[in-house]
């Protein structure tokens, strides 16, 4: 926040609303966070948090009659995106703004060969010839680490696996060098050795590259290792935004405190992971208070009563929560477990 | 690997004596990024080189499918004949005989039907394998010509409806809402309007005074009118393939709408368009057929299957092979035009097909 030159994105504000039958579902309901350049963000939460609609959104690719931005600003570089005409957009994504999806499995055309699916974005925002697009796409799909990708160039989809089409969306990604790559829980659909090369290819391609980079994922060891700061995200609020680091030494939420112990741990012996009671709320008809109160081991009558104030911990860390100088203090976890089983 | 492991966990624990959180999540000390995962270039490399093989197509599997189906491949093998056959036929029947579809002979006497097989003086003869007509025209080479016509109809009309229908049908399936709702329904309205009736009256107020151009005419009817069902089947095809992945990945690195519809989303729909194709040349020679029967089909001099077997109707008690060899013919192509189509639909299935 010192230098706004320093920031390559502010979200500020931002809502994200979805008309159904249902009624109108606040997927994403007045988020904020900033990402400096050459910086990592993780996005954390769980399915249905609105992880995926924020950064949806940021690119403008919200399916748009059932849904809506319905307030907000997105700056990047300076120039609020949602103000941007469809070419102008158009000219951000995939040029400045690249994201790479869950499934690869899915994510490239079965019918186009890798080539031409790398070549048209080059051919687009670059303006290469034929030749120039085709040699870029090979240098493209070296950089990722395919082998032999002279003659893998030509090859279909389905003729790769899992990992390597997770590669060749990289290569795809990062053909324009893009100041930002979003990835949307890259890892997913993976196992897990594949699942270690690929964080660390985007790691290295990262510090290559100097690349901004929005992590969105549910899995707390993926971001570890990764990010710079986290956001956690839940019913479509920012329930506790901070550095990583920090944010694993002391959270300052009880969500993520749940989160955390959810993870296993193998330096421990445990007889039972841990799990956070209940499911997530559904987001069309949520209660007025705090939407996590429900599953909450430190709720009391005023959670279900007022919504929770966004409360600042440290120079930047916030924690969406009535008693999160009080959570954020008491760092025992033992006794936070106790007061679960009491319940 | 195993002893780091256990080095790691040796200093864990240690620091785990003094109640302090923050050693037991330490940045950067999950399973995923501890050093000994972190990789090589070469553990890169050869991770999945086992992997290179040489991969078979979607199309290389259809086409291996519709092998082992008999009658597709028959129906393959009979088209493919008659086609050529129409093709090749007349010109060839001309070099060996001298006679093209419209020559009538100068000699009185052989203005008459003869009989297949049948030479002028009722002795065997190679001459005119199918007979003549009444006005001693080779009936062989007419009905040869009449397949080019014929064929021609079918696909021509085939394919003003496959560029009418996929465009129309994936615009209208990609852009979805009110466009979407709007343009369907024209198509509903349109599919409820009797098309036979719509092809006669397009014929008779565009009557054209040459027989060509009565023919152009006669494609652009058949095909407009054909083109909607094609529409509702590359619609639904659309309405499902938008929602992939692939196309939202696409859309996420700037390219176009138009593109995204037609090189993207289109060629994913082609299985069902070539089945849906196929199935529809038969229908659009049977429709030229009738509208023949009618007398607002193929103009003479020019001749298709149905002009053919309607002008041999009328002696069919004399002359029976004036409509027998036109008529068997056509429901041959027919026959095996469905059974192809319906190989091409097993074959292409999207339901056993898997991506």
């Amino acid at each position: 926040m010192t230098d706004a030159n320093d920031n390559l994105l502010e979200v500020r504000d931002l809502r994200t609303y979805f008309d159904t039958d249902d009624g109108e579902v606040r997927a994403v309901d007045g988020i904020s966070f900033t990402l400096k350049r050459g910086e990592t963000l993780g996005i954390v939460g769980e399915s249905g948090s609105g992880k995926s609609v924020t950064n949806l959104s940021i690119i403008r690719l919200i399916p748009v009659p059932p849904g809506r931005i319905a307030s907000g600003e997105i700056v990047f570089d300076g120039v609020d995106l949602l103000s941007l005409k469809e070419e102008e957009i158009r000219k951000v994504r995939g040029r400045r703004i690249a994201m790479i999806f869950q499934d690869p499995m899915t994510s490239l055309n079965p019918f186009m060969k890798i080539s031409r699916q790398i070549m048209e974005i080059t051919r687009l925002h670059l303006g290469h010839s034929k030749t120039e697009a085709y040699e870029h796409a090979i240098e493209m799909l070296k950089t990722v680490g395919i082998p032999d990708a002279r003659t893998r160039v030509d090859n279909y989809p389905h003729e790769f696996s899992g990992g390597m089409r997770q590669r060749v969306m990289i290569a795809m990604a990062l053909s324009c060098q893009p100041e930002l790559l979003i990835a949307d829980e890259p890892t997913t659909a993976l196992d897990v050795t594949i699942q270690a090369q690929i964080l660390e290819l985007i790691k290295t391609l990262k510090q290559a590259t100097g690349t901004s980079v929005i992590l969105i994922t549910h899995d707390l060891g993926v971001v570890a290792g990764m990010t710079d700061h986290l956001v956690v995200m839940y019913a479509g609020k920012i329930f506790e935004q901070a550095p990583t680091a920090e944010l694993f030494a002391q959270s300052g939420n009880p969500y993520t405190k749940g989160l955390l112990r959810s993870v296993p741990d193998p330096l421990k012996e445990q007889d039972e992971l841990y799990q956070i009671p209940g499911l997530p709320p559904d987001v069309a008809h949520l209660p007025p208070g705090c939407p996590f109160a429900p599953r909450c081991y430190r709720a009391e009558e005023i959670c279900t009563r007022e919504f929770p104030p966004f409360v600042q911990l440290a120079a930047d860390h916030f924690s969406l929560c009535h008693f999160a100088a009080e959570v954020f203090a008491d760092s025992g976890e033992p006794a936070a477990a106790e007061q679960v089983t009491a319940r | 690997m195993n002893d780091e492991r256990t080095n790691g966990g040796n200093q864990k624990r240690e620091s785990g004596v003094t109640p302090d959180p923050a050693a037991t999540y330490t940045h950067g000390d999950l399973i995923h990024t501890a050093p000994e995962f972190a990789l090589a270039d070469s553990d890169v490399l050869s991770a999945e080189r086992g992997d290179v093989i040489a991969g078979t197509s979607l199309w290389r599997d259809a086409w291996r499918r519709l092998l082992k189906n008999r009658l597709a491949v028959i129906g393959m093998i009979v088209v493919g004949l008659i086609t050529i056959a129409s093709v090749l036929g007349p010109f060839l029947i001309q070099k060996l005989t001298g006679v093209t579809p419209d020559y009538i002979p100068s000699d009185v006497r052989l203005l008459r039907s003869i009989p297949p097989l049948q030479g002028p003086d009722g002795s065997f003869s190679w001459l005119h394998p199918m007979g003549t007509d009444n006005q001693g025209r080779d009936l062989l080479a007419r009905v040869l010509q009449g397949g080019q016509i014929s064929l021609m109809v079918g696909i021509i009309s085939t394919l003003v409806s496959l560029l009418i229908g996929v465009g129309y049908g994936a615009i209208a399936g990609y852009l979805g809402g009110r466009i979407d709702n709007l343009m369907m329904r024209v198509v509903d309205v349109l599919y409820s309007l009797p098309y036979i009736i719509i092809v006669i009256v397009l014929l008779s107020v565009f009557r054209s005074q040459t027989a060509r151009g009565q023919m152009v005419l006669l494609f652009v009817a058949l095909g407009s009118v054909s083109w909607l069902t094609m529409a509702r089947i590359v619609r639904g095809q659309v309405l499902s393939l938008k929602n992939q992945e692939f196309v939202l990945a696409a859309r996420a690195t700037g390219v176009s709408t138009p593109r995204i519809i037609f090189r993207h989303i289109v060629p994913n729909t082609l299985g069902p368009v070539i089945v849906y194709a196929t199935l529809t040349i038969p229908t659009v020679m049977l429709t030229e057929a009738f509208l023949s029967f009618l007398g607002f089909g193929v103009q003479a001099p020019l001749a298709s299957w149905g002009s053919l077997a309607t002008d041999g109707i009328q002696n069919i008690g004399i002359f029976p092979w004036q409509m027998v060899f036109p008529g068997v013919t056509m429901a041959l192509t027919l026959f095996s035009l469905n059974f192809l189509g319906d190989g091409l639909r097993d074959a292409l299935d999207p339901q056993t097909r898997k991506v």
